[in-house]
């Protein structure tokens, strides 16, 4: 039952993310991406990981793709059909293929090697408590490093966005 | 019957009373508030239907039904048509955690007055809270209108920016409890309830779910005379229905957490629980309608600064002084 819904799942997410990048409209792009966050955070759940699955949903469907949303509203980006002639297919369409195809090679790889956590049965049932005692105890140093790092990307983000002072002064 | 079978009947009734409760409480909520309002202002209200006004929502819901449904030509037609949906069912499917009252026993079984007690309720709840945006803001996208996508954009920056106060304020809650399953949060609060042992976390998610809730005096992603109606200025017939509909009932999704968090669930003397549970959430509601009735809107800047630089450092020092307290009081 549970390797069903996982292989449906898995496809959803697949389609759906496969949808995303193929479509013109932005806002259509963003829909279909946030299916895919979804299908992803129901794996979570269907692999014993219900605080992640939530999380998932949280940050990833209900703020990161919010605020994408937001960012294609206010810019008016209205589909765009004359984007053909930008150059040779191949240019469009290379980095993606070979990314694609990386991935691909690395999911073949892991089955190849580890083929039996291909089930879809949680193996592990981790609760809040148990993932909150993980994450704060056994892996506090590198909480702390990560949690660093995304202060040091806010900081130099809000620096390099900030514009320069000529600017600001023409502005004022 | 098998147990498995019994189980499932259970979930199944309990869903349908749910649906049942929570529709008429929203349509009789509407009912309500235009009565409230009305004699905020010195008037009357809706009382021509029915004894009271009583039938006033039934009426509503007739005329909604066949008003034409109106489609602009060059809606975006497949989002159009989800998004008042998407509005309807995110409020609706947070009922599924709230637990209003204790065990029963009924023949024997020990049934739980709640539909699926998640042992991740707390995020469950704000998870949907955070996909309610979508409802809004692909529906003033899809409409096509400058009107509807302005209250679309809006409506975006302002969930966003309180969901932070609201989930923020959550924190001392479950820190307090030690869980994130809401019949514990509600059996933690027995003596005393969380509204007064963290008054500030009880007054930010106030502000914030009324935020939420989009209603004045934040209600400026449709502020009718700047707006016109925002994000549903294109909608007509049920679909504006279901907007409509969707804002009540998350009114009333909004009362019962509140009352879950804050205010000790079903917890109270002498009457039974169920009754305790529906007084406070109507009692929530009524505040809500109340600051409706005498608040002005507020401005769009004002609803930012206030969210960004007094509601969000404030929980976040709740959240620090609170787990203090608590580490301290542990020994």
């Amino acid at each position: 039952m549970a390797t069903i819904i996982f292989y449906i799942l898995g496809f959803t997410a697949l389609i759906a993310t496969g949808l995303c990048i193929t479509r013109r409209n932005p806002v259509h792009a963003v829909v279909y991406l946030v299916n895919a966050l979804f299908a992803l955070a129901l794996i979570f759940y269907l692999l014993g990981a219900p605080l992640v699955a939530a999380w998932e949903v949280i940050i990833y469907a209900g703020a990161v793709m919010v605020l994408f949303l937001f960012i294609i509203m206010m810019l008016e980006l209205a589909p765009n059909p004359v984007d053909e002639a930008a150059g040779p297919g191949w240019m469009r369409w290379g980095p993606v293929l070979l990314l694609g195809l990386v991935l691909v090679a690395c999911t073949v790889l892991l089955i190849l090697v580890d083929g039996q956590s291909g089930e879809g049965v949680p193996t592990y049932y981790a609760s809040p408590q148990d993932f909150g005692y993980a994450l704060f105890s056994r892996y506090a140093l590198a909480v702390q490093v990560v949690s660093f790092q995304l202060f040091f990307a806010a900081v130099g983000a809000f620096y390099v966005g900030k514009p320069p002072k000529r600017r600001r002064k023409e502005q004022a | 019957m098998s147990d498995f079978a019994i189980d499932i009947l259970l979930i199944l009734v309990k869903l349908g009373l749910i649906f049942a409760v929570l529709l008429t409480g929203a349509a009789y909520l509407v009912l309500a508030e235009r009565r409230v309002l009305g004699r905020i202002q010195r008037r009357y209200g809706p009382n021509r239907v029915g004894p009271f006004g009583m039938m006033q929502p039934l009426a509503d819901a007739v005329k909604l039904l066949t008003k034409e449904d109106f489609i602009p030509a060059q809606a975006d037609k497949p989002i159009f048509f989800v998004a008042p949906g998407l509005a309807a069912v995110t409020a609706l499917l947070a009922f599924a955690v709230v637990p209003f009252s204790p065990p029963i026993t009924l023949f024997g079984r020990e049934v739980p007055m709640v539909v699926c007690d998640l042992n991740i309720g707390v995020l469950y709840f704000l998870g949907l809270s955070s996909l309610a945006v979508y409802g809004i803001a692909l529906g003033g996208w899809a409409s096509n209108s400058k009107y509807a996508l302005l209250g679309g954009i809006r409506g975006l920056a302002q969930l966003i920016s309180y969901e932070l106060a609201m989930g923020l304020s959550l924190v001392p809650v479950v820190l307090m409890a030690g869980s994130f399953s809401l019949t514990d949060i509600v059996l933690a609060q027995n003596p005393v309830p969380f509204a007064l042992l963290n008054p500030v976390a009880f007054l930010v998610f106030l502000i914030s779910t009324a935020a939420e809730s989009k209603r004045i005096p934040f209600d400026i992603p449709e502020a009718e005379n700047e707006l016109v109606a925002g994000f549903h200025t294109e909608y007509s017939g049920m679909r504006f229905g279901l907007f409509f509909v969707g804002e009540y009932i998350n009114m009333m999704i909004l009362g019962s957490m509140i009352t879950v968090f804050f205010l000790g669930g079903w917890i109270g003397p002498v009457l039974p629980p169920i009754v305790w549970f529906f007084a406070k959430v109507m009692a929530v509601a009524f505040v809500f309608i109340w600051m409706r009735g005498t608040l002005p809107r507020l401005r769009y800047d004002q609803l930012m600064h206030f969210g960004w630089k007094f509601l969000i450092p404030v929980s976040l020092i709740n959240v620090i002084v609170t787990g203090a307290l608590l580490l301290w009081l542990k020994g």
